[in-house]
């Protein structure tokens, strides 16, 4: 069994981060009964004797003693992070694997990657290499952060390069807020920009998640939950819970119900890795299967059902519903629409009680109305989980390399260039040491081939299948 | 003589446990059919076979479990403790942190030689426990990256130390709409580097299993337990005990060797495909009677016309008639085809088995014409039933059964190839596009030998 570390950096990368661990401690807490500290556990956490001081705390076996979590939590600001550590998730966190600063990035990438990177990079080095001696096998670093800020995306994607540099053979996972339309952050186009440029070479896989749509499942939900449609007979449990049975007051926290959606995409993405399946699905498996080309690492995401009832007995009628409904524009975590656009390659990760015959008869339903890249026409991954998440009885997660990416990197080009035409803001960026024009030239045309990447193959979708001569042997 | 079984993968060990679990269950079922004294001696040539003793008296598989991660095994270890009836051998499995991520590159070239002494080890330990080796079995899919990559490694190594012995693959061919979308580059690699060093390749299709769950057992929501246990079930009634001779009362000592001299006459041809008849839920059984005849009707009918199961075959195929000129090259486009045999070998188990007519399979018609129908084709029977059937056959044939399949996964692996995608997963650990062009190369070999055996 393998471990994997998550690294939070920022504001938004602290506070997805936090409903993560929440979320995490929960769903073990439901699967390990009689708090024995498993392989499974030891994937996020590892198991500690607090009593004993410095580092020779740390147990292999035997009885859960206090969890740590597995976690850097990075932030050039103390707010977040203090919030954190006195909250009700304080003893889970060591208090070694935190950088903190005062000031702020202040919005500003080039803050972020160039003045804390170089100011922190030996302490980032120290606690990333003390969180791999406590792994037995390090297999994936998970990187939460946003991209339109300063911190998450400026000192976040610095570490990206750190991660490749130091650790060659660990995964690099990226979760990243893009910013969405009505950003209030005047420079996110900068610096979404530039932290693109860093995606795209240093990260192994991408999940892009933006705002708008987080918010705009979050209504559907509360629409259906208070439309009392449900009845009062029956319990509704939905994505945004993070307590099992409690259903959170909605003002409570804000972004608390959209990060708690984010928190599930990780935990469902790594619960193949960590519960027993019949047919299991490694993190590794991720990028060998959704990643034709290490250029295209962009993966879009949808999360089903968004909420269940309590009657665990489901018709198939319901799960089926569950199959389409991750296809529908309504259920991604970007604005996207995967059936009008080409797929290179989908990964579907299904949780609880479902088998294969369910599967395979979803699929033989939903292919049609898909559209496949012509080299790859059954581009299936599939995964069977036996443990489903928390308060339900099954669950599935899509992630699609599909080219309905395209138009979120097109409007974040757009939006770069009606600000980098008037050279508005840009004085902020260039007083930094090692910022120069040719690092925003550069992140536009990294940008730019990207896109080209993804036209080309959009060029292909309205061909018909070529037949390819094989190979002729004599006999 | 004893086999050693190594399992590889998930999917070598969820079924390797589901066959020796089938293996017991039939070896200590009470209707036999047959007299006491039969039944003990078909109990214990099974388990001088498959199994080992232990001294509180619980059989142990006689297998090697290998795997690159560990829940798995975890999971098999403890089902078979559980039952309390058999279990595997406490220090007979190799497990390491991190899986193959469905790269066979990774399981053949960074697993294979990094294990190779501990896995080969373990090997030999079980080896050493068997009084008589008979040979290998190696359970394996084609579409990951642990059973498929290192798969082929271990039978290479196998080939290189036990020379003398044989090795039949047990190859699981994916679900033709993925479960893995690498899974034609795994299973091309796969096949090309079997078809060097193993002896012989008995496949089993997930998507033909997987049909006779739905149309013949009846089960509503299959689970992946259901097709192994299907599988399972085919494989024990071809290699449990069988009488060595018409009329004899010894059990067979050399059933692969037997096997495989009847059916692989001739090395480039090694892919063999298994029927099995009659195949219904237990609920079912107890209200069904057979004939031979009528069994065997319906096997001739299934092997002539490649069918898969014995629901929804197609009658209209019939053998050439003699005298006409050639048939000529197999197509590969059209529907129903006559299917052309090598070479047959049926089993069959039950009630006056004796009384059987298998005249129809010594027809020439069905046969390529390198072969005298005489060495084509041969029966073994016993009058031991087989897992509560009271009378069912097996064939085990060597014939155009999987050109189809084997060509489907070819043009996929090709038209992928083509774009190069991919490619980078399997040159990053030594897998170049040489050695993707050597495999087409023998496949495609392959593929047309097999449909040029009408000529």
């Amino acid at each position: 069994m393998t471990q994997s570390v998550v690294i939070q950096v920022g504001q938004c990368g602290n506070q997805i981060g936090c409903c993560f661990w929440d979320l995490a401690l929960r769903e073990h807490a439901a699967v390990n009964q009689k708090a024995i500290y498993d392989e499974a556990i030891s994937s996020f956490f590892r198991n500690v004797d607090t009593r004993v001081v410095g580092d020779g705390g740390s147990i292999s076996k035997g009885k859960i003693c206090s969890l740590k979590a597995r976690a850097v939590l990075i932030d050039m600001e103390e707010g977040v992070v203090n919030e954190i550590l006195q909250g009700p998730l304080r003893d889970v966190f060591d208090s070694k694997q935190l950088i903190t600063d005062i000031s702020g990035s202040g919005n500003n990438w080039a803050v972020g990657h160039k003045v804390f990177g170089s100011l922190y990079q030996e302490q980032i080095l120290e606690k990333l290499r003390k969180s791999a001696e406590h792994c037995d096998c390090l297999q994936c670093f998970f990187i939460i952060h946003s991209m339109g800020g300063g911190t998450g995306s400026g000192l976040g994607t610095f570490l990206l390069k750190v991660l490749e540099d130091e650790f060659p053979e660990v995964y690099r996972f990226v979760a990243s807020i893009y910013p969405s339309g009505e950003d209030d952050v005047i420079t996110s186009p900068y610096n979404s920009m530039l932290a693109m440029k860093e995606l795209n070479e240093h990260a192994d896989c991408v999940l892009p998640i933006d705002n708008q749509s987080l918010f705009d499942i979050i209504s559907k939900i509360d629409l259906m939950v208070n439309s009392g449609k449900l009845g009062t007979a029956i319990k509704p449990k939905s994505l945004v819970t993070s307590s099992a049975g409690a259903f959170k007051k909605r003002q409570e926290k804000p972004f608390d119900a959209m990060n708690n959606i984010v928190a599930n995409l990780l935990l469902n993405l790594t619960s193949s890795a960590r519960f027993e399946g019949s047919l299991n699905m490694d993190l590794n498996e991720i990028s060998m299967n959704l990643v034709p080309f290490p250029q295209l690492h962009y993966l879009v995401s949808s999360l089903t059902p968004l909420y269940t009832l309590a009657d665990v007995n489901i018709p198939s009628r319901r799960l089926d519903q569950m199959f389409s409904d991750a296809f529908s524009k309504d259920h991604q975590l970007i604005r996207a629409d995967p059936k009008h656009s080409l797929y290179l390659a989908c990964a579907l990760m299904v949780r609880g009680n479902v088998q294969i015959s369910d599967l395979r008869r979803n699929i033989e339903r939903l292919k049609p109305a898909l559209r496949f890249v012509s080299w790859n026409q059954e581009g299936w991954k599939t995964s069977l989980c036996s443990v489903p998440p928390v308060g339900h009885s099954h669950s599935l997660l899509a992630l699609a390399n599909n080219t309905c990416v395209k138009p979120t990197f097109i409007e974040l080009r757009e939006r770069f260039t009606r600000l980098y035409r008037k050279r508005a803001h840009l004085h902020h960026y260039l007083q930094i040491e090692g910022m120069e024009e040719s690092c925003f030239t550069e992140a536009l045309s990294s940008l730019s081939a990207l896109i080209q990447e993804y036209n080309q193959l959009d060029a292909t979708k309205s061909m018909p299948a070529e037949e390819l001569p094989r190979l002729s042997v004599a006999v | 003589m004893s086999i050693v079984t190594v399992q590889l993968g998930q999917c070598g060990n969820q079924i390797g446990f589901e066959v020796f679990d089938a293996l017991f269950s039939d070896s200590h079922c009470p209707q036999g059919l047959c007299s006491k004294r039969e039944n003990e001696a078909y109990r214990a040539s099974c388990k001088e076979r498959f199994f080992s003793e232990e001294e509180n008296g619980v059989p142990i598989a006689r297998a090697v479990l290998v795997d690159m991660e560990p829940k798995v095994i975890n999971q098999t270890l403890s089902k078979a403790a559980h039952s309390g009836r058999w279990k595997y051998g406490q220090h007979s499995c190799f497990c390491q942190k991190q899986g193959s991520g469905n790269n066979w590159a990774y399981g053949y070239s960074v697993h294979g030689p990094r294990h190779e002494e501990s896995i080969m080890n373990l090997i030999q330990k079980e080896v050493e426990k068997c009084d008589s080796l008979n040979g290998f079995f190696i359970i394996m899919s084609m579409a990951g990256g642990t059973g498929s990559g290192l798969g082929a490694f271990v039978t290479q190594n196998l080939q290189d130390q036990y020379s003398n012995s044989l090795k039949m693959n047990q190859i699981i061919w994916p679900y033709g709409t993925g479960e893995v979308i690498v899974q034609n580059y795994n299973s091309i690699l796969t096949l090309s580097h079997l078809y060097r060093s193993s002896d012989a390749l008995l496949v089993h299709e997930n998507d033909a299993v997987h049909k006779i769950c739905a149309k013949l057992m009846n089960i509503k929501q299959i689970s992946f337990r259901d097709i192994n246990q299907v599988l399972a079930h085919q494989l024990g009634s071809v290699f449990q005990p069988t009488y060595s001779g018409e009329g004899s009362f010894h059990y067979r000592r050399n059933p692969l060797g037997d096997l495989m001299e009847n059916l692989v006459p001739h090395p480039e041809f090694k892919m063999l495909g298994v029927r099995n008849i009659p195949q219904m839920s237990e609920n079912s059984l107890a209200y069904s009677t057979f004939t031979w005849a009528g069994l065997l009707k319906h096997l001739r009918q299934m092997l002539i016309s490649n069918a898969k199961m014995e629901e929804g075959i197609d009658w209209q195929v019939r053998p050439p008639l003699s005298g006409l000129p050639t048939r000529g090259k197999m197509s590969l486009n059209k529907e129903s085809h006559f299917n052309t045999s090598i070479a047959n070998l049926v089993i069959l188990r039950g009630k006056d088995v004796h009384s059987a007519e298998l005249g129809a399979f010594k027809d020439p018609a069905l046969y390529t014409s390198w072969l005298e129908p005489v060495h084509a084709f041969s029966v073994w029977k016993t009058q031991r039933a087989f897992s509560k059937y009271e009378k069912s056959a097996a064939l085990v044939s060597n014939s155009q059964f999987l050109v189809k399949p084997l060509d489907t996964i070819v043009g996929k692996a090709w038209n992928m190839f083509a774009s190069k995608a991919y490619i980078h997963q399997y040159t990053k650990f030594g897998i170049e596009e040489e050695d993707f062009l050597d495999s087409f190369t023998l496949l495609e070999q392959v593929i047309a030998s097999y449909c040029n055996l009408g000529f």
